[in-house]
């Protein structure tokens, strides 16, 4: 107590302002997460986000009720009965039988180019939007620091990848719910699942359709550092998305498409396989992986060195 | 030695064939009010951006609060507040949410403090009322002064200010002013650049004055002023006879309108004036007023580069 009372009080910050060293006690809270927290609500509060997350809910709904209404004739619902015969998996025959068979078929409709279009607009405004609203440069003198920043908006595009493929899944789930009955559930390879195993399944591919995002996320944050205009990083990524979709789609090109980064994304449906197949799922994070690890870096090269003249 | 609180040594920003900025040698003293002044296109935000550490420059160095930027910039930037060519917002963001955002992205900036150094960063320069408006609802000068309150979110040891009153009205051009004054009284270095020659007048004791990328002078306003010489004002009703008189007496550069003729005074000491005044009533010119008017930055700056100032912009 005393020799506490004793110690003298010495302040390491000068009062008058001379040019000596700031206290090293800035390094303190260097890494705090309240960037990222920062950046998820600022992300979060926009119109646009909220409207791409809009549409995400909107687009099971409608599917659920085109479904419904082909149905209601006494009709089957289209040439996927038996879901994942053939090419690509599309779940829609079975959607009558379990609701929750809507949401494996809205995955299936959203991942090829709503839910990456959404992301990629979130990715390549990242950097991008806050240059143009000029935003960047008071962001940089507070100074948050430009590899911590673009971890913030990396992680918080991440966030939002998942935030939209739950969306997609949640929405799925309680239309099918509203709609169909629930019950236990067949998987692809034909056995009998419980529908709280089945539920389980349903949150694994969420899961995997949300790190099949992971690659493009990253691919638009590096687009969102070479340009001070927001709608063209976003368009630039999204007409990339196209590109790739486009060349993923022409058998002659299949040189290449293990290379593209949605060469798995269908893969999800072997989690509904019993017992599920890994091979392609492992597959797809590794590529994944690989994107975000490519792109990342050039990111970081291009925004660590880069002038902010904006 | 590193003795102010910026210092550029040959400070140079290249673009291209075009150098906006060339060999600075800029140094701003503890405790100053210092106005860095210079037309549109002179090189001021280019030399800000790299005293912030936004930009690369080409060659020299720039050291801010005795530290080397842009490397020290997670050490240094804490200690700074600016204003970089006007204010950026998020429009769909409230004023306050605003300054949480800045706030949030100093990682030496306490979470536990953040709402009320907000406030009172909001209190400061006169928008409490307005903290919870959408950004883009504010006008022109209440985005102004949103910008000054995220440069004010930590007590700060410098504050540089890009242009600050561009765009405002002379009142809010006023209160900005104010603000300025009342910050510096609490000892904090102000680096103001402006391209308004009195407003530099008005609020710094020191002033350094630039033109197409390059220093022409620096040191205190005072310094600069009394290294112009004043213009001789003579008022009288016989404008003619007087310039004659002047003339003959060596006073050049001589302008006459209604009732009034000023002229550079000849270039010797003042006792001469008081001759000059002599010789004027021995002339029988009627003097009703004579004296030399104290030259202002704009007579250093049109004397330094032989160029009018572009005071409009
Ligand atoms: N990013 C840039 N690319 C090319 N030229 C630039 C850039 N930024 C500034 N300049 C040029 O450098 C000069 C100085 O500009 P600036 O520093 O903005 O002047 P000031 O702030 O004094 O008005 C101008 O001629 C401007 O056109
Ligand atoms: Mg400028």
């Amino acid at each position: 107590m005393s020799q506490a009372e004793q110690t003298p009080t010495t302040d390491p910050t000068p009062t008058h302002p001379t040019p000596t060293h700031p206290t090293t006690a800035t390094h303190r809270r260097l890494w705090t997460l309240g960037l990222f927290r920062s950046e998820l609500r600022v992300t979060l509060r926009r119109w646009r986000t909220l409207a791409l997350l809009g549409v995400l809910a909107v687009l099971p709904v409608l599917i659920g009720i085109a479904v419904k209404i082909e149905t209601s004739d006494g009709g089957s619902a289209g040439p996927g009965e038996g879901g994942g015969s053939g090419e690509g998996p599309a779940f829609f025959g079975q959607i009558t039988n379990n609701g929750l068979f809507l949401v494996f078929a809205a995955l299936a409709a959203t991942l090829p180019f709503f839910l990456p279009m959404a992301v990629g607009v979130i990715a390549g405004d990242g950097i991008a939007g806050e240059a143009s609203a000029g935003t960047l440069r008071y962001l940089l003198v507070a100074p948050a620091g430009r590899t911590r920043l673009l971890l913030a908006k990396y992680a918080s595009t991440l966030v939002f990848c998942v935030i939209a493929t739950v969306t997609v899944a949640a929405s799925a789930l309680a239309t099918g719910a509203l709609l169909f009955p629930l019950g236990d559930l067949t998987t692809i390879s034909g056995t009998q699942i419980s529908f709280s195993e089945a539920l389980l399944r349903a949150l694994l591919i969420a899961l995997a359709v949300a790190a099949s995002l992971v690659g493009l996320a990253a691919l638009g944050v590096f687009v969102s550092t070479l340009t001070n205009s927001g709608i063209a990083a976003m368009a630039t990524t999204v007409g990339l998305l196209i590109t790739v979709q486009i060349i993923g789609s022409i058998p002659q090109l299949d040189a290449v498409h293990p290379y593209l980064f949605s060469q798995h994304w269908l893969s999800f449906a072997d989690l509904l396989r019993d017992p599920v197949h890994y091979d392609d799922l492992i597959a797809n994070l590794r590529l994944q992986g690989l994107y975000a690890a490519v792109f990342g870096a050039a990111a970081w090269a291009r925004f660590t060195t880069k002038d902010i003249s904006a | 030695m590193i003795s102010g609180v910026i210092e550029t040594r040959a400070l140079t920003k290249r673009y291209g064939a075009q150098t906006a900025v060339d060999r600075l040698d800029l140094t701003v003293p503890p405790g100053s009010v210092f106005g860095f002044l210079g037309p549109n296109g002179s090189g001021k935000t280019t030399t800000i951006r790299m005293l912030m550490g936004l930009i690369e420059p080409t060659s020299g160095s720039a050291h801010l609060l005795g530290h080397r930027m842009p490397r020290a910039t997670p050490t240094v930037l804490p200690h700074v507040g600016a204003l970089i060519e006007g204010p950026a917002l998020y429009g769909f963001l409230s004023g306050r949410d605003n300054l949480l955002r800045y706030d949030a992205a100093d990682p030496t900036a306490d979470p536990r403090t953040r709402r009320t150094r907000v406030a009172a960063a909001l209190d400061r320069v006169g928008l409490s009322s307005a903290a919870a408006k959408k950004a883009k609802a504010y006008s022109l000068g209440m985005k102004q002064r949103l910008g000054l309150a995220a440069a004010l979110l930590q007590p700060r040891r410098l504050l540089v200010l890009d242009e600050p009153t561009n765009g405002l009205d002379p009142q809010g051009m006023r209160e900005i002013r104010t603000l300025v004054r009342e910050l510096a009284d609490d000892g904090t270095t102000v680096f103001l650049s402006s391209h308004l020659l009195d407003e530099i007048e008005q609020v710094c004791t020191h002033a350094a004055v630039m033109a197409r990328g390059r220093l022409i002078t620096q040191g205190t306003v005072a310094e600069l002023a009394a290294s112009t010489r004043g213009r001789l004002t003579v008022t009288t009703p016989d404008p003619a006879d007087a310039a004659r008189v002047l003339k003959d007496h060596g006073v050049s550069d001589l302008t006459v309108t209604a009732d009034r003729v000023t002229g550079d005074p000849p270039p010797t000491d003042l006792t001469d004036l008081a001759e000059l005044n002599a010789a004027l009533v021995r002339a029988e010119v009627r003097v009703r007023g004579f004296g030399l008017e104290r030259a202002s930055l704009e007579d250093v700056f049109v004397e330094l580069t032989g160029e009018g100032f572009d005071v409009a912009g």
